[in-house]
Order: structure tokens, then C-alpha cells, then sequence
């Protein structure tokens, strides 16, 4: 390979020049085996990677002491099982594959518990298991581990619990109502985002979905739901700390939240009555686990502001038509898997113009890399 | 001629799903429980047979270039056969693969057996090289469809295994499922390839005949520019 010749020839040139040239316009390249190439990020800085998933489960406390609070010894059930199953898996895949032990950066453990945060208290032990594995092994070490998944792990098996299996997934207890009971006895109800769903067929208006009483036990967390998302209060001071520990930029759960309160209130606008309010949107459901949390995800958002704000809205509609319009009560983690997909898109897109860039005005089109003339 | 080669290489070192990675629609859509996935293949071993039997058996006198509407020819008459009877005597079956079924007549497996091998080999051969193929296939369809149907239903061929036992992951019955199980079960075959690649002392090679490098289909022949 050393000293190899490239020829860099326009294709247009007929054959004879095309000799001419080539014998003219060759360059040698560098030794490849002594440059050293890598993906983007290439000054490092700052706290490592266990650093910061410790610093993220720091900010995640208020929501697990939340949890904690209004649905008891379950939670902290569904939480171990989750948290120690992320992180057998990741120390079994690590050891089968014969590679360093991962477990010190403390991804799998935060996986663990995004994935407990996503779950409700009532789900049975196995469940949680599989969850776990989808999420581990599934979702990110077939990729590659860390930093290679495109998908958000907790977030697809969020997904596949929820379609694998739906009646497991989908028991809410109603809160402060199972501390120490037993499973059987614990009172189930539907999630206020599920009674929005068919709110005519429960006999509450829309009127009982905004009243501010309705808003505030929201807003505490004093309703059912998963663990992580009942109580907006706890997620806001654990998302504001992560912004303010620099750990997310403000960007993409901004422009979620901005886009649903925009739809919602452009729907409310167009036709009342239709759905709940902004407020009721907000505070309801996994949106905020999901804009400060899981759509922040170094690895599986877009590396630019601009990238973060197309994400961030893309997330917002399709959230808001999914809770709306579809057939699910919910749509945080479809929305944030959807929108994961698009990512290396969007990155493309929205990439940062380097200093001094001028555009190509000729309109010639060169070959990109892979692409057959 | 080994005879016994010919049939065996179907079912592992040739595998047709597993290793040439032909015949993917049918495996992933038909594997959804045990006994589907035991009818596709069946079906589909037949087809594979017979039509390898009359194709090779008239590999001399069809044209070069109208080869592949002739062998198309032979391998839908089969597969009429096939349809005809599985309407008729397995009812609930033929229900559930659907439109499967049929379309066996352009399934990989079948035409690229046809082309690669039964054109080109005599008739015990090419019967030994569809029948093998064929149970390679089977094989592959119902292991495939057993571990789906544990996981999705915590049944194999319909009869519950286990009292009273929970896990039903529905998820692993539907597409998803197909491509998880599928994926890890290559993995498997690829490792216990290599392993013994590796214990010979040699490197783990994909079979020659069947890969895109020596495919000829999307070649056209240099005369014909």
C-alpha cells in the first residue's frame, strides 16, 4: 500500500486526454497504516463517559424518588430487576465476546434504569427481563456497543415490551395504592393519557382533563402511569440539572416541547374539543422522560444545534399525531425510534458549514464516494 | 459421483436459508409457529425435487436463452400440484401460508437450484441435490419456526410444554421476531463454522458456487454488448 498511485481524473475527458492526463496528474499518497483516522468528535475533553452516565442517574433521582413515592416496594422491584438484568446481560456479552468489561462506563446501568422509568410498577419479573435483553443486546451490542447504536436502547425496548407484551405492559396501578400490597390487590386504572383517549366513553369532558386540580396532581406525579413519567415535577428538576451540568444542550427538549404545545393548541384551536390541553399534554405521559432523557441521547441525536432543533420537532408531531390521532394513548418512545432513524439524515443536512466554505456554483456533479457512474 | 454428498451438503454445508441465504421471504414470513413452517417446507421440498428431476431431465433439449421461462414453466406446474392438494386435504394449512403457497414458483431456492445445479448435472444428482435442498430448507423453516413459536406462545407444534408457563413475548411470532431469531441463528451457524474452520487450521470461507462473486445472473454474456 505505501507510496500507492491515485489517479484523479475528471470522468468527462475523452480517452485520450484521459491517457495524457493520467500519466500528468498523479499524486502519491501518504503511508495509510501511519495516519490515524476516526470518526468526528476528535479533541476529547472533559469528564469521561462513566462521568456522565453517573452524573445523568444523578439527575434521573428525583424521578426515581418519585416513583419511589407513589407506587412503593413495585417500583423498586421493577427497578432492581431492570437495572441488574442491563447489566448481566452487558457483563455476559462482554464476557462471551471476549471483550473488555464495559460495566465501569455505567450505560447499562442507566439503561436499566430509563428502561424501569419506562415501565409500569405492575409488570411481571420476565417482562422486565426481556426488556432488558432487547435493550442490551438487542438494541446496542449488536451494533456494536456503546456509541454505535442507532437506536435509543431503552426506547426500542420500551417498544417491544409494549407490542410483545401489551396486556403485561399496560396495567397502571393507580397511585398510593400498592406499597406493600401484593400484586393481585393493587388497583389498576387507566393512565390519564388512556382516559384522554376515549374520554367520551368514561363520561369526563374535556373540561375535567383541564381543570387545574386535574393539572396539578399531573404535575406532582399523583396519577398512574409508568414509574419515571408520572411526576413532571421530579423530570423538570432532573432535566434542568442536566442542561445545567452541561451534560444536554437545551435544544432538543426546547423544540419538543414547543412543537407539541404549538400542535396541541393549533388542534384545540382548529377544533375544541378534540383533545386536552397544552398544559394536560405536557405533564401527562412519558413526554418529558422522553424530551430530557431519552431524545437527548449523545448517541442516537444529531451532533449539530440545528440537527437537534429538526429532531426535536420531528419528535413533537409525530408524538402529538401518535397520542391524537392514533390508536395508542402514547407515542413518546415511537416518536424519539422514528425520529433516531433519521438522524444520520439530518446530520447530513444540518452539518456545520466549516470556516471560509463557499458553495460550488458550477453545477458540476461530482461522484460521491460509493456511488456507481 | 457421490451420491450421498449431493443430498447431505443441502442440510448443512450448503444449507439454503442459512448459508446461501436464498428463500429469505418464505423463512421469515411462513416461520411464525411450528407447523407452518413444517407445511411451507414440505411443499416446497416437493417442488424442489420434482422440478430438479424434469429439469435436468431436459436440460439438453431447452434453448439457452428462453432457459429461465422454461424452468419457470415446469416449476409452477409443480407448484399447481402442490396448491391443488394442499386445498384439498390440508385445509387450515393452506389457510394460513396464504399466498405462499404460490409463490413458491419464484422462490429462490427453486430457480437458483434449477440454473446452478440441475442444468448443468444428470438426473439422480439433480433429484438428490432438490431433495436435499428441500429438507436443508425444511430444517431451517421449522427450527426457525419452533424457537418462534416458544417465545411468542410458549407452545411447540401447538401443544403447551410447560404448566402454566408465563412467558408469551408476541412480539418474536410477528416480523421483528423473524429477524431477530434469524439473525442470531446465522450467528450461531457462522460460529460454529469458524470454530471448526479454525480447529482445521484453516480460514472460514462462504460455499464458492452460490455468493455474488460467481454468480452469473446479472452478468450479461461480453458477446451480447
Amino acid at each position: 500500500m505505501n507510496g500507492k498511485k491515485v489517479d484523479l481524473m475528471s470522468d468527462n475527458m475523452d480517452k485520450k486526454e484521459l491517457t495524457e492526463k493520467s500519466e500528468t496528474q498523479r499524486i502519491i499518497l501518504p503511508d495509510p497504516t501511519r495516519l490515524i483516522l476516526s470518526p468526528s468528535p476528535h479533541i476529547q475533553t472533559g469528564p469521561g463517559t462513566g462521568k456522565i452516565m453517573l452524573l445523568v442517574i444523578a439527575c434521573l433521582a428525583p424521578a426515581i424518588v418519585a416513583s419511589l413515592m407513589f407506587f412503593g416496594l413495585h417500583a423498586l422491584r421493577v427497578l432492581v430487576i431492570t437495572t441488574a438484568s442491563c447489566a448481566a446481560f452487558e457483563y455476559l456479552w462482554n464476557r462471551i465476546s471476549g471483550r473488555k468489561s464495559t460495566l465501569n462506563d455505567f450505560s447499562a446501568i442507566l439503561t436499566g434504569i430509563l428502561l424501569a422509568m419506562n415501565t409500569s410498577s405492575l409488570t411481571p419479573a420476565w417482562v422486565c427481563v426481556a426488556g432488558a435483553f432487547i435493550a442490551i443486546i438487542i438494541a446496542k451490542q449488536i451494533y456494536g456497543g456503546l456509541g454505535q447504536n442507532p437506536f435509543n436502547p431503552a426506547a426500542v425496548a420500551r417498544i417491544a415490551m409494549l407490542t410483545g407484551a401489551a396486556g403485561a405492559m399496560t396495567r397502571f396501578p393507580a397511585p398510593n395504592s400498592i406499597f406493600f400490597a401484593p400484586i393481585p390487590d393493587a388497583l389498576t386504572t387507566a393512565t390519564p393519557l388512556g382516559a384522554a383517549e376515549s374520554f367520551s366513553a368514561m363520561g369526563k369532558g374535556v373540561e375535567y382533563f383541564n381543570s387545574s386540580a386535574f393539572l396539578w396532581r399531573a404535575f406532582i406525579g399523583e396519577t398512574s402511569g409508568s414509574l419515571g413519567e408520572t411526576s413532571a415535577l421530579a423530570i423538570l428538576i432532573g432535566g434542568i440539572g442536566l442542561i445545567a451540568l452541561r451534560i444536554i444542550r437545551w435544544h432538543i427538549p426546547v423544540s419538543i416541547i414547543c412543537t407539541v404545545a404549538v400542535f396541541v393548541s393549533l388542534v384545540n384551536h382548529f377544533s375544541p374539543g378534540t383533545t386536552p390541553g397544552v398544559l394536560f399534554h405536557l405533564f401527562s405521559g412519558g413526554l418529558l422522560l422522553g424530551a430530557f432523557f431519552m431524545a437527548t441521547d449523545m448517541v442516537t441525536s444529531p451532533v449539530t444545534v440545528k440537527g437537534g432543533i429538526v429532531f426535536g420537532i420531528g419528535i413533537g408531531i409525530l408524538v402529538c399525531v401518535i397520542r391524537i390521532y392514533g390508536s395508542y394513548p402514547e407515542g413518546m418512545s415511537f416518536a424519539i425510534v422514528l425520529m433516531n432513524a433519521l438522524v444520520p439524515l439530518i446530520d447530513k443536512v444540518c452539518y456545520i458549514r466549516p470556516f471560509g466554505h463557499q458553495n460550488i456554483k458550477s453545477g458540476r456533479i461530482e461522484p460521491r464516494r460509493g456511488e456507481i457512474k | 459421483m457421490n451420491y450421498s454428498r449431493e443430498f447431505f451438503k443441502g442440510i448443512w454445508k450448503e444449507n439454503p436459508v442459512l448459508v446461501l441465504m436464498l428463500g429469505m421471504c418464505p423463512s421469515l414470513a411462513t416461520t411464525g409457529n411450528g407447523s407452518n413452517a413444517l407445511g411451507m417446507g414440505l411443499a416446497t421440498t416437493f417442488v424442489l425435487a420434482c422440478s430438479n428431476l424434469v429439469i435436468s431431465s431436459i436440460r439438453k433439449i431447452v434453448p439457452g436463452k428462453i432457459r429461465i421461462p422454461c424452468y419457470i414453466v415446469v416449476i409452477a406446474a409443480f407448484v399447481t400440484v402442490v396448491d391443488l392438494l394442499m386445498q384439498a386435504y390440508t385445509g387450515s394449512l393452506y389457510k394460513a401460508l396464504g399466498i405462499f403457497i404460490p409463490l413458491i414458483v419464484v422462490n429462490c431456492i427453486v430457480l437458483g437450484r434449477a440454473e446452478a445445479f440441475a442444468s448443468k448435472h444428470g438426473l439422480v444428482e439433480s433429484f438428490l441435490d432438490g431433495a436435499g435442498m428441500g429438507c436443508g430448507f425444511t430444517l431451517a423453516l421449522v427450527l426457525i419456526g419452533l424457537i418462534r413459536e416458544f417465545l411468542s406462545a410458549g407452545t411447540l407444534f401447538n401443544i403447551h410444554i410447560a404448566e402454566n408457563y408465563p412467558v408469551t413475548f408476541a412480539v418474536m411470532g410477528q416480523a421483528p421476531g423473524g429477524f431477530i431469531v434469524m439473525g442470531f441463528i446465522l450467528a450461531g451457524m457462522n460460529f460454529l463454522n469458524m470454530r471448526k474452520a479454525k480447529k482445521e487450521g484453516g480460514n472460514f470461507v462462504n460455499p464458492v458456487d452460490m455468493d455474488c462473486r460467481h454468480c452469473m445472473i446479472c452478468r450479461l454474456p461480453e458477446d451480447e454488448k
